[in-house]
């Protein structure tokens, strides 16, 4: 069989093919239908001959198989140190293997690529950073991902999700409609508490336009009601967009190259529409770097920069904490063993690694913060970055992909773990369902509100009233 | 065979070196491209020097990286086994001489003793490599018969010009074959995976301007990745 109803090489673009594919419980008959997929080896080795240029086929050719990139994998780490696992075996394996072949590989051999670039690569980047020659393992992955995603060779979870950004301009079906209700039923939801509390849609000229990542708008809406607090009490001038409101793009977890430049293209046209001064993006690692890192390449933008400054949430709150804008009242300071989870997203691929801590200072007692190591740009991935907290496949290798973080948290002695990425925090929050150790985990919105000095003209009357 | 070894086939030798890698620096460079590699390199190019040449240098200083620093013993294994591999040959005296009498230039020659000492390193690195690749099985699994053609290749004409030297068996012999292992040598910087002589600079300095443009360099991060 060529190309199966749901497992083929045509990437979802109706909302009646996303709906059919969703409709097919974990997938089953998906990865049935993927056992008898045809590759189409002309186009494979076409699409490697057009994209695989000076980067990537020497760092194929030069690596010296020397191995050192085998103790920075966490996943080669907690599996055991089996060989298979080493970084470079993982790629010469795969991608190496397709290109020797001149793209001559079978059905088999494209389900085994598939198992290894989603199961046993986060696409976290550490290896690279260990590596004499500079070869980073996880941009090979990558590009591994999107080759294999072209051929359909792709979980099933990540086939949708890509479906859902091209059909729904978000990872989840979240309508424009559905979308500026939450944002009303937000602001009236708290509006008691927080007088005068609005969430401006489609607001021209503001300082900042706000993104977020669909799953809040689905599934956490007080994220966004947090989000517009913070924003009413530091007293910007602010909005978000109706559309091009979703930051995230599993597009890029799934290899979808097309999508990824459609869902970013959504963003930066709310960028052009409203004209806001700068962009603030959601606690997320792969919002940020596909809107911000990766997207502006995505687009066509030869700067490799957004249409606007675009920063991440840890770089506004600092600067509001820096300015006095939100003051920390010392007292609600944290005041027990804390650490901090270092996106590799926006850490190791965009050095924002001093304004995280820059925000422990101001939100923990002094003597309170604990490090985890090793930890900064070399920190280890959450243990479900690239897309493998979501794959329900290699749920399994994913649980085996926490004992690192398990390890390292528990080395620091905390209870509490500061994580402001969500795919990080969902790790985390696995982490104690799977291996329960008393862990508490939290964005730093909710700590921020819990501790901020609420200015009185901000209170609510009758609060004031009973001071 | 000697004075074709020692007459044309050097210049022959060193201009398909010369040719070859020049070639290979001159088609990376070309084949670099900022939607592929996703690196704005032309708009960005000062961030992406400064990536670069940070990059090179805490790669080439020894324990200068958190890569290094994380195997301190491989460490001084390689730097050793590189140095004595490009130094030796360069400023050993034998080859200055014959330098002087064709182009009639020299470079500063070192002592016999450091040569003795330096060709003894690369040999036992390399001894030390090979034995490294059976014994780690995160390494042996990435070995290919291809990956100790490579040592040998590369240790060869120490080891020859150390049994000429010390006139173990016949010296005519052994200095012929000194000389053809170091053509060897010289020819597979270009065919071979040695070609990394030149290669390893060029795949730093992209890292290093991904790093300098991208991940963090123009954020003011100083990362020495």
């Amino acid at each position: 069989m060529p190309e199966g109803i749901l497992c083929n090489k045509q990437p979802i673009v109706t909302d009646e093919q996303l709906k059919l594919t969703l409709g097919d419980k974990s997938g089953k008959q998906y990865y049935a239908e993927m056992e008898q997929l045809d590759v189409d080896t002309d186009k494979l080795w076409s699409t490697i001959q057009n994209t695989m240029k000076s980067r990537l086929k020497t760092w194929l050719n030069i690596c010296a198989k020397c191995g050192l990139c085998a103790d920075s994998c966490f996943l080669y780490e907690c599996n055991d140190r089996v060989p298979e696992q080493v970084p470079s075996y993982k790629i010469h394996a795969t991608l190496g293997e397709i290109v020797k072949r001149k793209g001559k590989v079978d059905n088999a051999f494209m389900r085994k690529c598939m198992d290894i670039a989603w199961s046993w690569c986060t696409c976290c980047n550490r290896c690279g950073q260990f590596c004499p020659h500079g070869i980073d393992m996880g941009v090979m992955f990558s590009y591994l991902r999107g080759l294999l995603f072209s051929q359909g060779f792709v979980p099933w979870e990540l086939k949708i999700g890509s479906g859902m950004h091209r059909v729904y301009k978000a990872q989840m079906d979240v309508t424009t409609e559905d979308w500026v209700d939450t944002c009303e039923w937000m602001a009236d939801e708290n509006s008691e508490e927080w007088p005068g509390l609005e969430i401006p849609i489609d607001k021209e000229d503001a300082d900042i336009m706000y993104t977020i990542n669909a799953r809040e708008a689905k599934h956490y809406p007080e994220d966004i009601a947090e989000a517009a607090i913070l924003f009413h009490v530091a007293g910007e001038n602010w909005t978000m967009p109706s559309e091009g409101w979703e930051q995230t793009s599993l597009t890029l977890f799934a290899g979808d190259w097309e999508g990824c430049k459609q869902q970013v293209l959504h963003v930066y046209d709310a960028i052009e529409r409203l004209r806001p001064k700068r962009v603030v993006g959601t606690e997320c690692g792969h919002a940020h770097r596909a809107t911000v890192i990766e997207g502006p390449y995505w687009a066509g933008r030869e700067d490799g920069q957004p249409p606007r400054p675009y920063i991440h949430y840890v770089e506004w709150l600092a600067e509001m904490l820096r300015t006095g804008r939100i003051k920390i009242d010392p007292a609600k300071r944290i005041k027990e063993p804390v650490t901090l989870q270092d996106s590799c997203n926006y850490v190791r691929n965009q050095g924002l690694k001093n304004i995280t801590r820059e925000i422990m200072s101001y939100i923990v007692e002094p003597g309170y913060f604990v490090e985890m190591a090793p930890n900064k740009e070399y920190n280890y991935c959450c243990g479900g970055g690239g897309g493998f907290n979501g794959i329900g496949k290699y749920r399994p290798q994913r649980n085996i992909a926490l004992l690192k973080k398990r390890e390292q948290i528990l080395a620091t002695g905390c209870k509490l773990v500061v994580a402001p990425c969500h795919n990080c925090w969902d790790a985390i929050r696995d982490l104690e369902e799977e291996y329960p150790m008393g862990l508490r985990w939290s964005f730093l919105k909710p700590l921020v509100i819990k501790m901020m000095i609420v200015p009185d003209h901000l209170k609510p009357q009758d609060e004031e009233g009973e001071e | 065979m000697y004075n074709f070894l020692t007459g044309p086939m050097v210049w022959i030798t060193f201009l398909v070196v010369v040719v070859g890698l020049t070639y290979h620096v001159v088609t990376y460079i070309r084949g670099l491209d900022w939607r592929l590699d996703r690196v704005g390199y032309r708009p960005n190019m000062q961030y992406g020097l400064k990536g670069a040449a940070r990059s090179i240098f805490f790669w080439l200083l020894p324990w200068g990286s958190h890569g290094w620093r994380a195997k301190p013993l491989f460490t001084l294994l390689f730097f050793s086994f590189h140095i004595g591999l490009l130094f030796t040959p360069i400023f050993l005296e034998a080859h200055n001489i014959m330098l002087k009498d064709s182009w009639g230039i020299r470079l500063p020659g070192i002592s016999t003793g450091l040569a003795d000492f330096l060709s003894w390193v690369v040999v036992i690195g390399g001894i030390f490599l090979i034995l490294r690749r059976i014994a780690y099985p995160e390494v042996r699994i990435l070995t290919s018969a291809y990956d100790y053609l490579l040592i040998v290749i590369a240790v060869s004409p120490f080891l020859t010009g150390l049994i000429a030297r010390y006139n173990v068996g016949n010296y005519d012999f052994w200095l012929l074959i000194h000389i053809f292992t170091g053509h060897v040598w010289l020819l597979s910087l270009v065919f071979t995976r040695l070609n990394h002589v030149v290669l390893f600079f060029l795949t730093r300095a992209q890292l290093g301007m991904d790093y300098g443009i991208k991940r963090g360099g123009m954020k003011g991060t100083q990362m020495t990745w």
